[in-house]
């Protein structure tokens, strides 16, 4: 293999590392997206309507369906029943006696919850019926706070379980009780991380047909994986794999995890579908997206360090109850541990105690969401070591500084390998040429004049792609050496090349709109000496035809170190075998062959070459002249697993992901006293994401995953009464940032390739949701000169802070 | 999220829009621009027999000037009006607020008098109306009557319309002293104000209007004697208005609200050049 420059392109590989444009936007921007609502269907398609839950918490009594059914245009009406008929509850990591279902089976555990399904000859009919179908519901007493649901006496969320606490695991590594007993000072900190999610501009779609003939269904969603949950779903269906043909479309608007949590609404007209002997599409609303899709887990912590005087961190403990909702759903409760490995963040701290908690309440189901625990983890380490400062009267920067990790390889105290990084140079690089200095001054100025200005920091390791393997940590070592090894991460890329040379590129990652397709285009046409035009990639996904794994799917990051090494790989396979062809035709050595300009041709003399065309051609057309050793097949279809993902030891050190980046953010924040609004005066966010593959769609997930941070700190928030009645089920209660509440972004890059991945490349989609909450928290607590900050920190919560006694201005 | 069943009805003329009206009373809705009727339809929240589009009716599409005053016909966007050449001279705080209503994309659709019509307590424009004693002209097949703002707009979503009249437009007297402000406090541009405050100086006296706290706009005259007379004007209004809570606001924190941004608006209208 041969070697790649470390943050540019090389002679070899002229296109890695390009600012290459999106070949995906000729087609959005003309409006010719392909979205499955914009898929045509057969025309005998029956459109689905979902009867929701008004209540948090209640028996369902009688359904009485039979005036809706007397509708015009009105042709099922499916039940709970329905499904507990024709399907088997959907698998859970936790095994506890909690069947979940499609629909609500003899009771509603949250506000939004599906209780019946209406088909009709169109949405608008469906709607209709649905007001005449009478569900008879005997109310229970519901519980919405994590904490509560703890208590004595609390309301069941699940009888069967007898408990609302599904899972405790405690863990211990090196000696913390001895390092708290011997240190100069112990910090702590509480924090609450809301409920929260981060809406696609397009919800959930779904288009199923059962096929009477073979007993199977077929269905196109805008399903993003992980394809670990396909098995799930043709469980819950009663079939074989093969007989749940999933299909993903061209073009998805969007999804930050939430795309995952379309799985039961795929079981659910499949076997609608099944019922009605018809096709059936269903269309998610807004309203149905905000009240029910998912959430991210709110996350009730406590964090506690053990400090020398000088703020070294001498060990860290973490006591975490999270939030699932009603149902643990599949592959929850995943936040809680995909950070475990690295959970001692970007600092050096050999003793680590984690406790965790996984709670249900009367509250949506918790599903993927960016940055999948986390945003929550790190609110609470960075917290933390923002009041390590505060209590011990030290700069936060000093306190960070002293802690970090300076030598890699780093192999973390709960099992996190870190593969590479300089978080030293990073940090001084980020706030160098100034940048700190004049905050400082900007600071000093406001404070000057009265107004609260704040500075925060935060430092964070990103993982990028999962180990398969980390959630069964949850399980105890006995409990996984009883159910076997879980560990990995496979990717899969295919290229094909046709008879006239054109070059076909499939992956194992449904389209969000990242831009993968002109990544992996850029990869195939840099091994193969073509253009980015001359690469076709289509990302659409038949689990019928195409190559997939447990691990495929949009999330984790895994695009950079995982799908995009599968398509170098089976480039670089595909380049070997059309070497090995040319070779033979130009009579030179296989070494000799190099490719450029849409040419193959011997290195020592140019002249001697052919066209790729050709070359490809001859595979197709004219197998007599392969060498012996070379198949006359154009398609290499690459996998991709690397042996540092491991699973959990015995003494439950996992190695959560291949790749960690690093993420150093500062910022300002200036509240208005006035307006009780918390306004980001400048922000500044260092990446070490290794090698980047194209820096301008890198950029671009960087400043998505900073929105969605600010997002998460300043406006966007699931609010539920203390009766589990929802509060925020629309855009004028759920306040997603526009482009008018976005601040500029300083992005600053520096590269330390992995030497894990072939490409040198790490994941960075998601470190800035991890980093922005608890950077904008700090510069909150900074400027108030408080201990605690509960995000969203909206004009409502200051006020609260900073109002005092009522009184003239 | 979609309507239940209503008949459409597109009248060609003011008159048989009056029509229309008469026959299906409290039945029917008027639609313009729809920004407000339309959710409200989706959401179930409406569910009128009949819609009777008036949005595109040429003579409801004016905006006509006489006896100093300017009238706003019923089917003018609120970019139109933001767009009429003029409007800062002779309307200068019509002008000022109109720019705080929804987004450029829902003023190209969403009127003048649809604002003024939906009556809620945190809208700009019918907070304008009634800080410049604007008048709603009503129409039916019983007559023409012009309503005080102040007289029409009752409550939350409340006001004097009979269901069988029509309003065709809105009339306010030319105030072209440029000694105006506003401002509002919103959680994004382009959202309902939490609270809204309008200043104008008047000889002697400012005059105030507040939407977002109360259930209908508030208009009041204080002494601008100096800021220690307009901090405890503003603290009586506060406390007079009292406020709501909801999601993004306390009753609390709209009274302080209000007595942070006060201020900041008298000062800001009192600065300006006459």
């Amino acid at each position: 293999m041969s070697a790649i420059g470390t943050s540019g392109a090389d002679e070899a590989h002229p296109l890695l590392g390009k600012p290459v444009r999106r070949i995906e936007d000729r087609a959005l921007l003309m409006g010719r997206g392909r979205y499955v609502d914009d898929l045509p269907v057969d025309r005998r398609t029956l459109h689905a309507h979902i009867v929701r839950s008004p209540h948090a918490h209640a028996i369902i009594a009688r359904i009485d369906a039979a005036p809706a059914l007397a509708c015009a245009g009105i042709h099922a009406v499916i039940t709970g029943e329905d499904v507990r008929r024709l399907t088997d509850p959907f698998l859970v990591a936790v095994k506890e006696r909690i069947p979940q279902w499609a629909l609500a089976v003899g009771r509603v555990r949250y506000v939004g919850e599906p209780v019946a399904l209406v088909l009709a000859d169109n949405r608008y009919l469906a709607e209709d019926a649905a007001e005449l179908i009478a569900v008879e519901y005997e109310p229970l007493p519901a519980v919405v706070d994590a904490r509560a649901a703890l208590a004595t006496g609390a309301p069941l969320i699940h009888e069967e379980a007898g408990t609302n606490e599904l899972s405790v695991r405690r863990f211990i590594y090196g000696d913390p009780d001895g390092a708290f007993a011997a240190a100069d000072a112990r910090v702590s900190t509480d924090i609450a991380y809301p409920r929260n999610s981060f809406t696609p501009i397009e919800c959930f779609v779904v288009v199923a047909e059962y096929d009477i003939a073979d007993d199977s269904y077929d269905a196109i969603a805008n399903f993003q994986g992980p394809f670990s949950i396909h098995p799930v779903m043709a469980r819950a269906l009663r079939v074989p794999g093969t007989r749940l043909r999933l299909r993903t479309p061209a073009d998805s608007g969007g999804s930050f995890g939430t795309k995952l949590a379309v799985f039961p609404h795929i079981v659910l007209m499949c076997i609608a579908s099944r019922i009605a002997g018809r096709p059936v599409k269903w269309v998610e609303d807004r309203l149905e997206h905000l009240q029910a899709a998912s959430t991210g887990p709110a996350r009730i912590a406590t964090a506690e360090a053990a400090v020398t005087r000088e703020g070294r961190i001498l060990a860290l403990r973490f006591d975490a109850i999270e939030d699932y909702g009603a149902f643990l759903r599949a592959p929850m409760p995943g936040p809680l541990y995909r950070m475990h490995g690295a959970s001692t963040g970007a600092y050096d701290v050999a003793h680590l105690a984690v406790t965790n908690r996984v709670v249900l309440t009367n509250t949506m189901p918790a599903g993927l969401i960016r940055g999948f625990g986390g945003p929550q983890h790190y609110l609470a380490l960075e917290r933390l070591v923002q009041r390590i400062a505060a209590e011990l009267n030290l700069d936060p920067l000093d306190v960070i500084r002293r802690n970090l990790v300076r030598d890699f390889p780093y192999r973390a105290a709960a099992g996190a390998l870190y593969d590479s990084g300089d978080y030293a140079r990073a940090v001084e690089t980020a706030i160098g040429d100034g940048r700190l200095a004049s905050l400082r001054q900007r600071q000093k100025e406001a404070r000057a004049a009265g107004r609260p200005f704040g500075i925060g920091f935060a430092a964070v390791v990103e993982p990028g792609l999962s180990n398969m393997g980390y959630l069964s940590t949850l399980l105890t070592a006995e409990a996984r050496e009883r159910a076997g090894p879980k560990n990995g991460a496979v990717s899969l890329a295919t290229v094909a090349i046709d008879p006239l040379g054109a070059v076909a590129v499939s992956a194992d990652v449904p389209v969000e709109g990242q831009g993968h397709a002109t990544v992996l285009a850029q990869i195939v046409a840099d091994e193969l000496g073509l253009s980015v035009e001359d690469v076709r990639v289509n990302l659409e996904i038949d689990t019928a035809k195409d190559a997939w794994s447990i691990a495929s799917g949009t999330y984790s990051s895994r695009f950079a170190p995982g799908t995009a090494v599968a398509a170098h790989l089976a480039a670089r396979r595909m380049r070997d075998r059309l070497a090995a062809i040319a070779a033979k035709q130009l009579n030179v050595l296989r070494d000799d062959i190099e490719f450029a300009g849409g040419k193959v041709r011997s290195r020592g003399n140019p002249d001697n070459a052919l066209s790729f065309a050709r070359v490809a051609g001859t595979a197709h057309w004219s197998p007599v002249l392969l060498p012996d050793d070379v198949p006359p097949s154009l398609r290499e279809t690459a996998s991709w697993s690397p042996p540092e993902l491991e699973p959990p030891s015995p003494d439950d050190r996992i190695n959560t992901s291949l790749t960690y980046g690093f993420v150093f953010d500062f910022c300002g924040v200036e509240i208005d006293p006035a307006t009780f609004t918390a306004r980001v005066d400048r922000y500044v966010t260092m990446h070490d994401a290794g090698r980047l593959i194209n820096p301008m769609l890198a950029d671009g997930q960087v400043r998505g995953a900073f929105v969605q941070g600010l997002a998460a700190a300043l406006f966007e928030e699931f609010v539920y009464d203390e009766n589990g009645a929802f509060l925020s089920g629309t855009f004028a209660d759920y306040l997603v940032p526009t482009a008018s509440e976005v601040p500029p972004l300083e992005i600053l890059h520096i590269h330390s390739p992995s030497p894990l991945t072939p490409l040198g490349a790490k994941g960075l989609a998601e470190g800035n949701c991890m980093s922005v909450p608890a950077c904008i928290a700090n510069a909150i607590a900074d400027a108030l000169g408080i201990a605690d900050v509960n995000l969203p920190a909206t004009p409502k919560r200051l006020h609260a802070l900073m109002a005092g006694p009522e009184r003239p201005a | 999220m979609k309507p239940r069943p209503f008949d459409y009805l597109r009248p060609r003329s003011v008159d048989e829009a009056i029509e229309a009206l008469a026959e299906h009373g409290d039945k029917a809705r008027v639609l313009a621009g729809g920004q407000s009727l339309v959710a409200m339809l989706n959401f179930r929240l409406l569910a009128p027999q009949a819609l009777i589009d008036i949005g595109g009716l040429e003579e409801l599409d004016d905006i006509r000037r006489a006896d100093g005053r300017l009238e706003i016909g019923a089917a003018v966007t609120q970019n139109r009006l933001l767009a009429e050449p003029g409007l800062a001279r002779e309307l200068p705080l019509l002008a000022a607020a109109l720019p705080f209503v929804g987004h450029f994309q829902t003023r190209n659709r969403g009127t003048v008098c649809g604002s003024v019509a939906h009556a809620d307590p945190s809208a700009e424009i019918p907070l304008v109306l009634a800080m410049l004693e604007g008048e709603v002209v009503l129409r039916s097949a019983r007559g023409t009557r012009n309503a005080a703002a102040d007289e029409f707009q009752r409550g939350m979503l409340a006001t004097s319309r009979a269901p069988d009249e029509l309003i065709v437009a809105v009339t306010l007297p030319l105030r072209t002293s440029k000694r105006v402000a506003f401002r509002e406090v919103a959680r994004r541009q382009g959202d309902f104000a939490i609270v809204a405050v309008a200043a104008m100086v008047e000889e002697e006296c400012v005059r105030i209007g507040v939407g977002g706290i109360a259930d209908r706009p508030a208009v009041r005259r204080i002494a601008a004697r100096g800021e220690s007379d307009i901090a405890q004007a503003l603290d009586a209004l506060a406390l007079e208005l009292g406020g709501y809570d909801d999601l993004h606001a306390s009753a609390r924190m709209r009274r302080d609200l209000l007595r942070r941004i006060g201020p900041i608006v008298v000062r800001e209208a009192l600065a300006c050049a006459a």
